[in-house]
């Protein structure tokens, strides 16, 4: 199904969209509409254009690919499924996001990853190709984040207060700048490991191109918490 | 540094009466009760002890009694006892205080300085017992004018709302803040009353999807357990933007509550704290709450209503207005006295406003701005009986929330330690041991119970005032009349004064 999306209301599309019988979506001129895929699942959608913000919100298991930029709060709560991104992203993606996937060609903006959470098998995944901003893993609390940083190899690729919050999953930077300034609980490391990482940054490669041996070949450090309790000692009970 | 600090309470065993049975060790989860074998002797460690009665309700022989400790400081009005241990417990920790449940503070409950008014000669009063009398609610955005078709049928499609046999509704109270067997009790109880109970912002466990048609569920900061399944299940879905007892500040359950079962429907590690901040940061504007409510909208293909919870503070009433044009159907109002599962005492006891003036102001300025029917208006934080439910209605409440009732209801004892994870009762505890002292089917006829009674007593006070349905006494301030309040006190509550 082929949709033309120029002029129309996020509504009118969005409901096109869902009650299509056609598992393969096209839409074309789209320019803000919001909420692409909210909810949905078992489609393979293809945006052509700028979608608006909250794209795959909620999504449950489609897969949408973007020719263009995305704008914020991209697949906020999403449980399962893919967005692929051939530009860059506003802020908040993945926010909160139970699994699935998102790889983002380009840079991304702040408190990507913010929430993101993780369970048994489910363990959401955000790939970034350029750099990300401010607040990257803000909260997170499972899942992986890959930061590759192409194009930016000479200085930090992440922005300031990485992985505020931070209480579960990892994030993985291609760089050897580590930034300053870590939260308490979390701790810097090389990564010599890679396993869990090289297939995540394959897959990046075989929907954006570029060498994944070369990538992987890469410095990356890593970024993880300490479980503990961290705010055990932040308060005093008072029983009154 | 010596720091030991005389205990607030003290637990009193008659000898004579006691009978040995160890029933008091083994049902008290903070070990006040201690059996020394050598000795033959039972004796209490009473700075353990939380005054949450459970020992004294079970023990066979009532030889056990709690009592406020006469052990005292120089009494000051100014440093007062409270005031003075604050400051040794924080100079021993350098930590913030926890506190749970609403503020005991004294401040001034208006619906305790507010009359209801009865018809006398002039006005029949109606029996309840002997004639029809309408409590049912329907909350939610109201069609703004209604369509007829030629035959007659009504054209205009009713917005999606919620139906209540009862206009009280259970607040909402996490899974993890709350045990399990707490849920279920609020679940089977909301659905044998024909209203709704909230999940908080803690997910949902599969096996309540059954009462889903009376079930909110709530989307807060955290995200805690939402996904499509979960925002399908409920009847309406909750944005909770704050909470009476911590407002501008974000929920936190501690690592110790955070077990097997919770981590699994919070998708956290076990064991660590679970921080839902204070904003959303997604929400920076009216703008940017509506984009949350159509995205929740679209996500459930327009058919459920969305509330926006927020806590009264000062501006709610301009607060409102903006919630009330961000396509939201309800606005929930949570007022500073309501409770809380753990909060920093600070922000409990001084942060926020009374419920009362919050709703009597919110309901005006909707009237003002000709948006009050374009929402439904729901308050709580602190609505302790079936009179306070009658003046919140009469003051432009559509429906009230109860929490701390509830809890009391299924035993709760208000010890206010709930931020402890050690509930004696089975209620804000994980344990499974503890968790298991609370019967569900029990807790849920004693619900039933309680909002049943209020549901009668609500009907006889608008009998007495010759109102036979609740939408005539909604809004209804000539129904109320002030004691003992200031002229601006009244003027924000729209009433009069008593004998005016």
């Amino acid at each position: 199904m082929k949709i033309d999306a120029k002029g129309m209301h996020y509504a009118e599309l969005d409901r096109m969209v869902k009650s299509s019988a056609d598992e393969d979506i096209t839409i074309d001129n789209v320019l803000g509409q919001r909420y692409i895929a909210a909810g949905a699942g078992g489609k393979r959608i293809t945006v052509n254009g700028t979608p608006g913000n909250a794209l795959g919100a909620y999504m449950d298991g489609c897969r949408v690919e973007v020719c263009g930029n995305a704008q914020d709060a991209t697949g906020d709560t999403m449980n399962s499924g893919t967005i692929v991104i051939r530009g860059d992203c506003g802020d908040t993606a993945g926010y909160a996001m139970r699994g699935g996937r998102i790889f983002i060609r380009g840079n991304t903006g702040w408190r990507t990853g913010i929430h993101m959470k993780e369970y048994g098998s489910a363990v959401p995944c955000i790939v970034v190709g350029g750099r990300a901003g401010a607040y990257l893993g803000e909260y997170q609390a499972g899942g992986r984040i890959v930061v590759l940083g192409i194009g930016c190899e000479d200085g930090p690729c992440v922005g300031d207060f990485v992985s505020t919050g931070m209480h579960g999953g990892r994030i993985y930077v291609r760089s050897r700048f580590v930034p300053d300034g870590l939260p308490p609980q979390v701790t810097a490391r090389d990564v010599t490991d890679k396993s869990e990482l090289a297939p995540l940054v394959r897959e990046y490669c075989s929907y954006f191109g570029g060498d994944a041996d070369a990538l992987l070949a890469d410095d990356y450090y890593v970024l993880e918490p300490s479980t503990a309790c961290i705010y055990k000692t932040l308060y005093v009970n008072r029983p009154m | 540094m010596i720091n030991y600090m005389m205990p607030d309470y003290e637990v009193v065993r008659d000898k004579e009466l006691c009978i040995k049975c160890k029933v008091c060790v083994r049902q008290c989860a903070n070990n006040v009760h201690v059996y020394d074998e050598k000795r033959d002797v039972l004796y209490a460690d009473s700075s353990k002890c939380v005054n949450c009665h459970r020992c004294v309700t079970l023990c066979p022989a009532r030889a056990l009694k709690i009592v406020k400790t006469d052990h005292c400081f120089k009494p000051s009005a100014n440093y007062t006892e409270d005031i003075i241990k604050d400051i040794y417990r924080q100079a021993d920790t350098g930590g913030v205080l926890l506190s749970s449940m609403g503020t005991p503070k004294s401040y001034p409950v208006y619906w305790d300085k507010m009359l209801v008014n009865a018809s006398q000669v002039t006005n029949p009063s109606i029996d309840p017992l002997r004639e029809p009398m309408e409590i049912k609610t329907f909350l939610g955005k109201k069609p703004e004018s209604i369509r007829y078709r030629e035959d007659g049928s009504i054209e205009t499609e009713k917005y999606p709302d919620l139906e209540l046999k009862v206009p009280i509704m259970f607040s909402a109270m996490s899974y993890g803040s709350i045990s399990g067997n707490a849920h279920i009790a609020l679940a089977r109880a909301a659905e044998a009353l024909g209203t709704f109970y909230n999940t908080g912002e803690g997910g949902l466990r599969e096996d309540l999807y059954r009462y889903g048609a009376n079930t909110i569920v709530q989307v807060a900061s955290g995200r805690f357990g939402v996904h499509p399944a979960y925002l399908n299940a409920g009847a309406a879905i909750e944005i909770k933007i704050g909470q009476g007892a911590k407002p501008g500040i974000g929920g936190h359950l501690p690592g110790s509550k955070i077990g097997p079962e919770v981590s699994r429907t919070r998708m956290i590690p076990v064991g660590t704290d679970a921080i839902s901040p204070a904003p959303h940061h997604d929400i920076y504007s009216i703008e940017d709450l509506r984009q949350l409510v159509i995205g929740l909208k679209e996500a459930t293909d327009y058919k459920k209503p969305v509330i926006v919870k927020i806590a009264a503070v000062h501006n709610v009433a301009a607060i409102a207005s903006g919630i009330a044009r961000s396509g939201a159907d309800i606005i929930a109002i949570d007022g500073f006295r309501g409770g809380t599962g753990a909060a920093p005492t600070r922000i409990r006891d001084n942060v926020g406003i009374p419920i009362e003036l919050a709703l009597a102001a919110v309901d005006t300025r909707l009237r003002e701005e000709g948006i009050r029917s374009a929402v439904g208006l729901v308050v709580g934080g602190s609505v302790r009986s079936s009179a306070d439910v009658v003046k919140a209605i009469a003051l432009g409440a559509d429906a009230v929330y109860i929490a701390t009732p509830a809890l009391l209801a299924m035993g709760c004892h208000l010890c206010r330690s709930c931020h402890s994870g050690r509930c004696n009762w089975g209620i804000a505890t994980q344990d499974p041991e503890l968790v298991k002292r609370l019967n569900p089917d029990v807790a849920a006829a004693r619900l039933v119970n309680l909002v049943s009674a209020w549901s009668h007593e609500i009907k006889e006070m608008m009998g007495g005032m010759g109102i036979n349905s609740i939408e005539a006494l909604r809004g209804n301030r000539l129904m109320l009349r002030g004691v003992g309040l200031t002229q601006k006190e009244l003027d924000i509550l729209g009433i009069k004064h008593a004998g005016e």
